[in-house]
């Protein structure tokens, strides 16, 4: 890696397909043994800022530089430096765990002297001992995400690409993962990796908010916590939701109100607005509990900021 | 270019074209199979053609006639015939193709005169069939005719003016029996070979698309030309073991005669076997479905092999301008390499026009092939 910059940098990058704009002038900075966390819905432009960035697909304007080279210009030497797990599972289900390893071993050039000890590295990681000739297409997902990601380190790249490596994995398995995840960044690996796991945002240093091909916010999971609702926010215990909902959102001193599984998340002004709310649901025949403050999640900021976007400024 | 890459990829291919009992199946049973139908089923020759026969004189040499018939090997006599309905309804049915009658005074008029007439008729729905079955007809008789004309001469002290007096012996080159087996089987090779080289490989690229390894792929550094060649090593290994298989059957089961050298055919067949990789590589490249890369690959492979590399149809009889075509048809270089090969003997000081072919061909498709890959998803 060279000298002292962030090891990922994207100015002003973007991508459009078409007629459709995939990603709109994202500008990112990630520091050297960072993890950065890439948060936001389907669609959003996560997977093809990660691709932009590895040099699997051109910019339509803007710049990235990873590892110190710029993605558009040095696609080779951007490989060289990276290791990258796709969405979709991607290594050879007609090949055992051992043969994908030598495999991804021999296209990045790891020297013969150094191959045993990296794959017996990536298998212990993975916890694949005494797997090492099933063919992977018999292995259980969390063992295929790990053995992807074996795969991704084995000539240790400075930088790691993960696209949503823990999707479709049971909690234990991804409990798992990401305690992989902190002890390459412990060495000093710098990772992005997406998720649509609100929870797993927490595990980032950072979080990047990426909603329709924007940056909404990036900033640690507290910062976010803290300064993106700008309010306090109450749950409430009502039925129907569908009516306490439209109420609610014309209510004074509400700012927000948004469905959080079965029951709503109100963001008021401040806090004194929450006396008035039963008397107002009951007057609509909704019955409510009333309401209680409770700490906002990650989720409720992000759901916060996506409602409130586009014109919602990035927090600090 | 990295040795170790081209290696790893060679590996891991080969790795799963052994464990897909589809590739294996058509890198290994289907040259096979293919061996045995174009090799009996395509034949030019007509044997044993259906003869009815209707012989109204029943005498010693109406029966030396039928038996010249038989003993020629062209006919076989399915049914004899009482009288003229019967031979109708025998060939409405398919029983014969050919018939002959033999008229109730043959023996008597041949006699006296030295020359008598029997009546042959055939059934020309299937003209090409019939030609040449009225050629063999007119051989047997004529062969009849000559050896009557020694035994008039015999007996009657003077020679027959009518038959015999010119000697007529054609002689034929290079394949004497007038095999067309010897002249088909070499193209049968160039037909197998095309047809396999391309199937395999036609689907390698589509294959890591479709299952999605391709994004993980070009995410490494691997280079597009280490991964053309990464991939063509283990396809050539077996084009070479299925030419080897292919030829070995030409000339050891089929018996066609092998006058060349094994070495003219090992450096030709290595160079047709590189082109048809090479097509069979470049439309995996340009198709990303495996089931439209099979079909592009088969019609772009069996279409002209079969049809404009003279395998045959021969070349000299095409309209001038197909004849033309044919000169970018490759397969054609390589059936006329074959025939050489096999029933001259030619080396490669002969060959040197079809050779240059073929090298430019694969010069120029592994051009195009190399930079039709791009490592990219846009």
């Amino acid at each position: 890696m060279s000298g002292a910059g962030p090891a990922v940098l994207a100015e002003g990058l973007t991508k459009i397909f078409g007629r459709f704009t995939a990603v709109d002038h994202i500008d990112l900075a990630i520091a050297g043994g960072e993890v950065m966390g890439f948060i936001g819905p389907n669609g959003a432009g996560k997977s093809t800022t990660i691709r932009m960035l590895c040099g699997l697909l051109r910019p339509s304007a803007g710049r990235a530089f990873v590892a110190g080279f710029d993605v558009a210009r040095k696609p080779e030497a951007v490989r060289a430096h990276i290791g990258y797990m796709s969405q979709k599972f991607s290594l050879y289900g007609d090949l055992t765990v051992r043969e994908n390893l030598r495999f991804f071993g021999g296209l990045y050039s790891v020297k013969r002297a150094e191959m045993v000890e990296r794959m017996r590295f990536a298998i212990t990681m993975a916890g694949l001992e005494g797997r090492e000739d099933a063919l992977v297409d018999t292995l259980a997902g969390g063992w295929k995400q790990r053995l992807a990601l074996g795969c991704a380190i084995l000539h240790r790249p400075p930088v790691l690409f993960l696209d949503e490596p823990t999707s479709g994995v049971e909690p234990e398995a991804r409990r798992r993962f990401w305690d992989l995840i902190h002890e390459l960044a412990g060495g000093g690996v710098t990772i992005l990796v997406s998720t649509h796991y609100m929870d797993e945002a927490e595990y980032c240093n950072r979080v990047a908010l990426i909603d329709r091909g924007k940056l909404a916010a990036i900033g640690t999971p507290s910062e976010l916590r803290g300064h993106a609702l700008g309010g306090v926010l109450f749950e409430l215990e009502c039925a129907p939701l569908g009516a306490a909902l439209s109420i609610l959102r014309a209510a004074p001193g509400v700012i927000e109100a948004n469905v959080f599984g079965d029951r709503l998340h109100v963001l008021l002004a401040d806090a004194t607005a929450a006396a008035h709310l039963p008397s107002l649901l009951a007057a609509a025949s909704v019955h409510a509990e009333p309401p209680r403050p409770i700490a906002p999640s990650l989720e409720d900021a992000f759901v916060s900021l996506v409602t409130r976007a586009p014109h919602m400024p990035a927090a600090p | 270019m990295s040795l170790r890459r081209v290696l790893a990829l060679a590996f891991k291919e080969f790795l799963q074209v052994w464990r897909d009992p589809r590739s294996l199946s058509v890198a290994l049973l289907m040259p096979l199979m293919q061996m045995v139908l174009l090799g009996y089923g395509v034949s030019l020759d007509i044997r044993r053609v259906p003869l009815c026969v209707e012989d109204q004189e029943n005498s010693a040499a109406s029966h030396a006639l039928v038996q010249d018939f038989i003993a020629s090997g062209w006919f076989a006599i399915t049914a004899a015939l009482q009288d003229e309905a019967a031979l109708r309804t025998a060939m409405d049915r398919g029983q014969c193709i050919a018939a002959m009658v033999i008229p109730v005074d043959f023996s008597r008029v041949l006699d006296d005169t030295g020359q008598a007439t029997v009546q042959t008729i055939f059934d020309a729905t299937d003209t090409n069939t019939t030609n040449i079955a009225i050629g063999y007809a007119q051989g047997v008789i004529q062969l009849a005719s000559a050896d009557f004309a020694a035994r008039w001469a015999g007996s009657h002290g003077t020679p027959l003016a009518r038959v015999g007096v010119v000697d007529f012996e054609p002689r034929v080159w290079f394949n004497e029996g007038l095999d067309s087996g010897n002249f088909i089987i070499p193209g049968v090779v160039a037909v197998i070979l095309a047809l396999v080289g391309a199937q395999l490989t036609s689907l390698t690229i589509s294959r890591e698309w479709e299952r999605g390894t391709m994004e993980q792929l070009i995410s490494t550094p691997v280079q597009p030309l280490e991964l053309m060649l990464g991939k063509l090593v283990p396809y050539f290994a077996i084009g070479l073991f299925d030419a080897a298989f292919c030829l070995a059957a030409a000339i050891f089961w089929f018996r066609v005669p092998f006058l060349g050298s094994v070495a003219t055919l090992a450096v030709t067949t290595s160079l047709f076997t590189f082109v048809v990789l090479g097509i069979g590589y470049l439309i995996s490249v340009r198709i990303r479905s495996q089931v439209g890369a099979s079909q592009v690959a088969l019609v772009l492979t069996m279409l002209p092999t079969t049809l404009l590399s003279g395998y045959t149809f021969p070349i000299d009889q095409m309209p001038a301008a197909i004849r033309a075509l044919t000169f970018i048809v490759y397969p054609r270089y390589y059936v006329s390499i074959l025939r050489a090969v096999f029933l001259k003997g030619s080396g490669v000081v002969e060959l040197a026009f079809p050779m240059l072919a073929l090298s430019l061909y694969a010069a120029f498709i592994i051009w195009v092939a190399a930079r039709a890959f791009r490592k990219s998803l846009d």
